[in-house]
């Protein structure tokens, strides 16, 4: 097959959906490949470097369209374009059939077969040829790029002779791949960076990145976005509120904000409103990720940059992408080669439209004049559903104070209790002994509780040698045997004599063993 | 020395025995805290020798030097494989002294009482005093004599009591030697009686036991009342009997209790000599040795989830209903096969158990963790509070080995760490890492707190043989579905991973 790609119509389009390596790639699965003359030129790819790699170079738009079986594209036909798709010709391309269905409708008229980048299922498998995810990630990137230029301070902060810097705050809104990759370069970059996603299971994530995760006081049922293939739901009124107050909350100490919040087959939800502009510091920056549809932010002008009464930046590009055209061609041209080597299983150069493979029949928007969207749902379901979580419900101060000072009285009136009883035992032992035991039974009383009270510090891993040395230390029943050596029995001496050796060896013994155990101990 | 010195040579000498035990709170400080203990220990008898009363100088100077250089024989020359046996016999030695102390006094008293009789009835105190000394009376005799008739009663409690612990203590502590050393059969053994009419046809040890500490009291009142030496001998035969019948009934796994309740046994014979004796510093240190060992034993109970009693008292409590069947089969693996699941592992950890101490395989285990620790691997051992025959065994096994101390961790540090770690590795350990303990509310450690290692991807058990632990449980562990056995004995398992690890 012939695998075509002409130049980007669409003004101001730098990207191109095949670069001089990816030729190569195809060429392996037997495809030949076509570029029209120029396509590669904004991303830096000359016709010469692909001409090397064995691509023939078509002079005009039109000579390509005819001679391409398949055409790879990066944004969506025009309808000129569209007309030029014959009947058994492939587009590979973005689409967004859900936004255009009348050129939906032509495509299919025309008999051509349509596979929309966007539309490929958000499953494992399908991850190499995931262009959204790729373009994302270069928006986030770029977007934080693009804030820095607009922002007249250091990322980092920074102690210099000539004075102190303080970090940038950077708030990411909406922790999809753009915005975990603007929390990845922006903290990289040194800012100290906030997250917010409507959806608690990817805190993990953000704060896998070394950003924090904004927690909202939210009773609600939370967003499980397994359910919608990993997407954002609309949220509800009440935890809307709830958001924007935070937001209010954080405006007027931060420096960047990025939103990025998008949901599926919807306008983008107003998040960054006019009264948290104007709460912002002179000089700040807000950048939109969703500005192609409608923006984040009140002020959000798609495609240019704004600046607010009180010297906010606010940029609304769509085309951060193209913006670094040699990147995103690089990771988009890897997408439609690894979406063509799925659709040429056996390498020989032929396409086998396998309709029952999941990702290639949801990508697939009309085939053989018939319009194919939407797809019916994937037959694995795409990302395992998140088991409820049954967190330990934070407890309230108030309700954390009641539980400490519980705690307290009950502690008091067991220690109470204990001292209570031993009193009296002490009175009933002191009413009927003589003073000169009642001396000697003091001491006693007063060296066990010492020894409860020390013992408890002993080190788990030290229970051996506790073992060890208090057994040496019990060989103090020596000093008796030495009181009563002295007498006059002969009987006595012999038994008091034992008693001294083998105390001895209890001691020797127990001490020498304990150090020899304890010098074992090291640390690594 | 006058008496004021030598006391203030036993306060000293007090306050480092408490500081020396306080010590042990940290690896670091305890190599100082031994010290104190030495020099209090040193104190102690120094001041004794040279105070008031001692005689019999070379008699001293001689058991003193040939009972420092056995000593220090045995502590060069044990392994430490061997130390709860060690503990153990040392505690025996305690007890004995403590019951020939005791018989000193009795004997001393004997005497003392029986020149008291022969002096004049007209005499006062001071005069009796007086003729005493002349008829050779000296030293701890000489206290004796100045007690009055309450004092001598109480003193012959005492002289009962400190007998009667130290001769438990005695027997205790050579069984559980015997036990520890593989002397004897480490199975729980009572004495069975046959009885003809109850339904069950033998009745319980414990009525031995209970049987004997009975006749023991009536032995006191005997004694009490002006029995003379053989209430003290018979009372002395039936303590040696209690000992030796309640250790014998306990089981090998529960010996950490056992050595430890042993230890409290013999501070408190310590004790009971020093109220004897009248020393104030027999009185503390037995004190402080007997809270601790008490402390150490309730600590051990809490790691097992068992009350005291039934560990004293012997065996598992008859299990309320059927033990859940296991399923599945016990899958084995091979040395190949350990070492490939070590090298594509990150995090690992080590469970040790009394076969690591059995097999005599800790230098090897450490050899393993240090080679996968210089791979760049998270390698850390996670010790349960009743893991081996004494408290804290695995903690010395592993710092003989030169394994550092700050990757082992204690069961509470490291049991959440499970779910994250690649590979666990159980050697030698069994009833520590059951899950039925949480799973089966039948089993007879239902409620004990386990080493969740099953939690870990894949769970590695180096076992000898298929048969079950020591308690005789069938261990669900062996047979999930991440479990692999690795048999054979623990040290030649793990050396035959040695060269495959890279």
């Amino acid at each position: 097959m012939k695998i075509g790609t002409p130049k980007e119509s669409f003004a101001g389009e730098a990207r191109v959906a095949m670069t001089p390596d990816s030729a190569k790639a195809l060429a392996k699965l037997g495809h030949s490949c076509v570029i029209e003359s120029g396509a590669g030129q904004a991303a830096g790819f000359t016709d010469a470097a692909y001409e090397a790699a064995g691509v023939e170079v078509a002079k005009t738009a039109a000579s390509l369209w005819k001679m391409a079986d398949v055409v790879a594209k990066v944004r969506p036909p025009s309808i000129t374009e569209a007309k030029r798709l014959t009947a058994g010709k492939t587009l590979i391309s973005f689409f967004y059939p859900a936004q255009s269905p009348e050129l939906l409708e032509l495509c299919s008229k025309q008999g051509a077969t349509v596979i929309a980048m966007d539309m490929v299922p958000r499953i494992s498998r399908a991850q190499k040829m995931d262009a959204l995810s790729s373009m994302a990630n270069i928006a986030g990137y770029r977007a934080v790029i693009e804030a820095g230029n607009n922002f007249g301070r250091f990322f980092t902060g920074q102690v210099t002779a000539a004075g102190k810097v303080p970090p940038a705050k950077v708030l990411v809104i909406g922790a999809g791949v753009a915005g975990l990759a603007a929390i990845g370069t922006a903290t990289s970059l040194g800012a100290i960076t906030y997250a917010f996603d409507v959806r608690p299971e990817v805190a993990e994530q953000i704060e896998s990145m070394g950003a924090e995760f904004v927690y909202l006081d939210f009773d609600g049922p939370a967003q499980d976005g397994a359910a919608t293939g990993g997407y954002a739901a609309p949220s509800s009124p009440e935890f809307r509120e709830k958001q924007l107050e935070k937001f209010r909350e954080l405006a007027p100490d931060i420096d960047i904000v990025i939103t990025t919040a998008l949901i599926p087959g919807r306008d983008a939800p107003k998040l960054w409103l006019a009264d948290m502009v104007a709460a912002m510091k002179p000089g700040s920056v807000v950048v939109d990720l969703a500005a192609e549809r409608g923006g984040n932010c009140d002020l959000t002008v798609a495609d240019e940059k704004v600046v607010s009464d009180n010297g906010v930046t606010v940029i609304g590009y769509t085309d951060f992408p193209s913006r670094m055209a040699a990147q995103a061609s690089t990771l988009y041209s890897n997408n439609i080669r690894h979406m063509l080597s799925d659709l040429t299983p056996a390498k020989d150069g032929v396409i086998q439209h396998d309709m029952e493979d999941d990702v290639i029949r949801g990508a697939t928007v009309t085939k053989g004049g018939e319009v194919t969207y939407p797809p019916p749902k994937p037959k694995v379901a795409a990302i395992a559903a998140q088991k409820p979580k049954e967190k330990p419900r934070e407890l309230t101060p108030e309700e954390r104070r009641a539980q400490e000072v519980a705690e307290f009285r009950a502690q008091t009136r067991s220690q109470v209790t204990l001292l209570v009883a031993g009193g009296l035992l002490m009175g009933l032992v002191g009413a009927y002994a003589p003073a000169s035991f009642m001396s000697h039974f003091i001491v006693f009383a007063l060296a066990c509780f010492v020894g409860f009270q020390v013992i408890w510090n002993v080190s788990h891993s030290l229970h051996t040698p506790l073992m060890s040395v208090t057994n040496a230390i019990s060989g103090i029943v020596i000093l008796g045997a030495l009181l009563q050596i002295g007498s006059g029995s002969w009987v006595v001496m012999i038994l008091a004599a034992l008693s001294i050796l083998i105390a001895t060896i209890n001691i020797v013994g127990g001490f020498l063993v304990t150090r020899r155990m304890l010098a074992m101990f090291q640390k690594s | 020395m006058s008496i004021g010195l030598v006391g203030a040579a036993y306060v000293a000498a007090a306050i480092l025995f408490i500081l020396a035990l306080g010590g042990l709170s940290g690896q670091e400080s305890a190599k100082r805290a031994v010290w104190y203990g030495i020099a209090g220990m040193a104190l102690a008898v120094g001041a004794t020798i040279f105070g008031p009363g001692v005689g019999a100088y070379a008699l001293v100077i001689l058991m003193l030097a040939i009972g420092a250089a056995v000593g220090s024989y045995v502590a060069m020359r044990v392994q430490m494989t061997e130390m709860p046996q060690l503990v153990a016999a040392l505690h025996s030695f305690v007890g004995l002294a403590a019951v020939f102390i005791g018989y000193n006094a009795h004997i001393e008293l004997g005497n003392v009482l029986a020149l008291k009789a022969g002096l004049s009835p007209t005499l006062n105190d001071v005069g009796q005093l007086a003729a005493l000394q002349e008829a050779g009376v000296k030293g701890f005799a000489l206290v004796l004599a100045q007690k009055d008739a309450v004092e001598i009663n109480i003193l012959r409690v005492e002289v009962f009591l400190g007998v009667f612990i130290g001769a438990v203590t005695f027997t205790g502590s050579v069984v559980a030697f015997g036990k520890l050393a593989g002397k004897i059969d480490g199975k729980a053994k009572k004495l069975l009686l046959p009885t003809a009419e109850s339904p069950v046809p033998f009745i319980s040890g414990h009525y031995l036991n209970a049987a004997a500490a009975v006749l023991s009291a009536l032995l006191l009142i005997a004694y009490f009342s002006g029995g003379g030496l053989w209430a003290l001998l018979l009372m002395t035969l039936l303590a040696f009997f209690i000992g030796w019948h309640l250790i014998m009934g306990i089981g090998g796994a529960d010996m950490p209790v056992v050595v430890s309740m042993l230890n409290s046994y013999s501070g408190w014979a310590a004790a009971a000599i020093g109220f004897t004796l009248g020393n104030d510093l027999l009185i503390v240190t037995g004190a402080l040795v007997g809270s601790s060992g008490a402390i150490l034993s309730y600590i051990m109970c809490k790691a097992m989830n068992r009350s005291f009693i039934s560990v004293i008292l012997g065996g598992f409590g008859a299990a309320a209903g059927p033990a859940q069947e296991v399923e599945g089969e016990q899958v084995s693996i091979d040395a190949e096969g350990v070492a490939a699941a070590l090298n594509d592992a990150d995090s690992i950890i080590i469970i040790p158990g009394y076969g690591m101490a059995v097999a005599q395989a800790q230098q090897s285990v450490s050899e393993l963790t240090r080679k996968l620790r210089a791979a760049g691997k998270e390698v850390r051992f996670a010790i349960h509070p009743v893991a081996g025959r004494l408290p804290g065994h695995m903690n010395v096994l592993l710092a003989e080995a030169k394994v550092p101390y700050d990757i082992v961790l204690e069961m509470d540090e490291i049991n959440d760490d499970f779910p994250d770690t690649d590979v666990a590795i159980v050697i030698g350990s069994n009833d520590i890492v059951n899950p039925a303990a949480q799973d089966d509310p039948n089993s007879p450690i239902a409620g004990m707190p386990v080493l969740e290692c099953w939690k870990a991807k894949q769970v590695i058990v180096s076992k000898r043989g298929q048969g079950t632990g020591y308690s005789g449980i069938e261990n669900p562990l062996f047979y999930k579905d991440n479990t692999r056995m690795f048999y054979g004995d623990a040290k030649k398992s793990v050396d035959s991973l040695l060269p495959l690890i890279d």
